[in-house]
């Protein structure tokens, strides 16, 4: 018992116990604890304000936590920020390029940041921008390059010092479906070569795309932890019914249908219901001549999954 | 408490330079050529009624005071609106800070950057004055050294009211109620000796005075009269240090 507990925190790339961050009177993080595996994408799913970039930022030691524990590779993020941040890759949210230079220049500095120079800085950056697929706009100065291509040349530069942590915040906001798309494909590319992530997205489907598990956070709070189907199943089932109900009936139409699912859920005008046999529910609802819009089944996903929990939906 | 290596700080300094090599071009009016301006309007215009101060021609008193105020401005532009537009709008800083560099590596790095625009711009300015026969002594090539202290201390006061202002619309206040005062009234124009006895004890507090008086002494021939001034920058310099590497990290690090 004694090993296996020492072999568990040696493995474990972030350990966070009893985690707190305030601002001033304003709790963002309040009560914390988690663990990152070795080789694992790790996810934080919520709303925007839910203490997500918080707890990264901690991680990246950029932010100090106000209480409790919080180690990476081991060490405290309080007192060894410099020994963490030499093998931590950082996406942050939104874009922090060096907009004054180019791209090959930006992964050179940034290299020079790291303690690698010349030849070796040279070598890594000509292969970064294979990787981003960036190498025909090298020469080509930041603002220049679409959105699409600034996430990239970030991830690429993230990758400057060969991280053992990858640590992405909102990997994929504001890129169009293709875009997103193509982060997505690196990201499984890393992860398959046993690059630790940690993402925080306030998109389900990419928490479902990319995590091996992920902890839904509300309000400073992990709400639930968990691989994402196998919270899909505990939490909500296999599939849910949306009904569209006709104005300002939605809570009459939960009270008449509710009983018929395993769980029941009203956002504005519409009633989810979480079930195991969708099309049989499907069935009944339209048998029982109610005022309704539409009814349709989609498989559950975890937005019920935190819908169901929190009582609010990740995006407003 | 303080996390500062001077490595780190070097590798900040760099990307700098690496940028000003591509944007040197649009430094030159605001650093260069506004002291030319001044030294031709004042020095050729002011100085044909004017022909000597303290027994210099009035176009060598000038040029050597406007020197040190172009490496006053030369530290002074890059550590408030170059600095401020970095971390905020370019948000290049929240990067720098996550990779292994400390928030007081980056602040180092742009005082030490700011510093090396001093020696730049006072020591090219100095160059041209020369041409005017304003430079009368070999001791000059000392002077690079003092817009270096003097840089580090005009880059240290404007990065630390940088990294305390909430707008960019305060800095019109920092260089009405700082700069321009210290331009005025440091003996660059005129000398301080004419003023109330209070101007002048109000002026010693202030940097620049003591860079222009260095600069004079020393591009003139006088080594013993710079000793004083520029012991007075060193001692700002090391004073005044501290509180840029504080206050950014304040910033940057929650």
């Amino acid at each position: 018992m004694w090993r296996v507990l020492r072999i568990f925190r040696h493995v474990a790339v972030v350990v966070a116990r009893d985690l707190v961050k305030r601002f001033g009177a304003v709790t963002a993080v309040d009560g914390v604890s988690f663990t990152v595996r070795p080789g694992e994408c790790y996810g934080f799913l919520g709303p925007n304000g839910a203490g997500k970039t918080t707890l990264m930022r901690m991680i990246c030691c950029t932010a100090r936590p106000t209480a409790g524990v919080l180690q990476v590779f081991g060490l405290d993020v309080r007192r060894q920020a410099r020994d963490i941040k030499r093998r931590l890759g950082v996406v942050h949210q939104g874009v922090t390029l060096d907009e004054a230079l180019t791209v090959r220049e930006n992964l050179l500095v940034y290299a020079r940041y790291f303690g690698i120079q010349g030849q070796q800085a040279r070598r890594r950056t000509e292969e970064l921008l294979v990787f981003a697929e960036l190498e025909a706009r090298a020469e080509e100065r930041v603002p220049k390059l679409s959105g699409g291509m600034q996430r990239r040349l970030m991830i690429a530069r993230a990758l400057l010092a060969d991280p053992e942590l990858l640590v992405l915040d909102e990997p994929t906001t504001g890129l169009d479906p293709q875009a997103r798309h193509a982060v997505w494909d690196r990201l499984r590319h890393l992860r398959r070569r046993g690059v630790t992530q940690i993402i925080t997205t306030h998109y389900m489907e990419e928490a479902e795309q990319l995590c091996d598990r992920v902890a839904v956070v509300d309000r400073g709070r992990i709400v639930v932890e968990g691989a994402p189907r196998e919270l899909v199943q505990r939490y909500v089932g296999r599939e849910v019914v949306e009904v569209q109900a006709a104005d300002g009936v939605a809570r009459i139409v939960a009270e008449r249908i509710g009983a018929l699912a395993e769980g029941c859920e009203v956002v504005g005008d519409r009633v989810l219901l979480h079930t195991r046999d969708g099309e049989e529910l499907v069935h009944r609802v339209r048998s029982l001549g109610l005022p309704l819009e539409s009814v349709s089944l989609r498989r559950a996903t975890l937005e019920d999954v935190f819908l169901r929990l929190t009582g609010r939906r990740l995006r407003e | 408490m303080m996390d500062v290596s001077v490595v780190g700080a070097l590798r900040f300094w760099y990307r700098n330079l690496l940028v000003f090599r591509k944007v040197f071009a649009f430094t030159v009016p605001e650093n260069f050529l506004e002291p030319v301006l001044y030294l031709l309007a004042l020095g050729f215009g002011l100085g044909a009624y004017l022909r000597e101060v303290q027994g210099l021609p009035y176009v060598a008193f000038v040029a050597t005071g406007l020197a040190a105020s172009a490496a006053m401005f030369g530290a002074t532009f890059e550590c408030t609106y170059n600095a401020y537009v970095q971390f905020t709008y370019n948000r290049s800083y929240d990067a720098v800070v996550t990779t292994p560099l400390s928030a007081e590596d980056v602040a180092l790095g742009e005082v030490l950057w700011g510093a090396t625009r001093s020696v730049l711009f006072g020591t090219a300015y100095l160059t041209v004055v020369a041409l005017f026969g304003a430079v009368r002594s070999p001791w000059a090539v000392a002077l690079p050294g003092v817009f270096f202290v003097g840089g580090v201390v005009f880059s240290a006061v404007a990065l630390s009211f940088t990294a305390v202002t909430p707008s960019i619309d305060l800095f019109p206040y920092y260089f009405a109620l700082w700069i321009t005062p210290m331009f005025m009234f440091s003996g660059i124009f005129f000398p301080l000796e004419g003023l109330p006895g209070w101007v002048q004890t109000v002026a010693w507090f202030t940097p620049l005075v003591h860079m222009v008086r260095a600069t004079r002494a020393l591009a003139l021939g006088d080594p013993s009269a710079a000793l004083g001034e520029a012991l007075w920058l060193v001692g700002a310099a090391a004073l005044l240090l501290p509180a840029p590497l504080l206050l950014l990290r304040r910033r940057l690090v929650q």
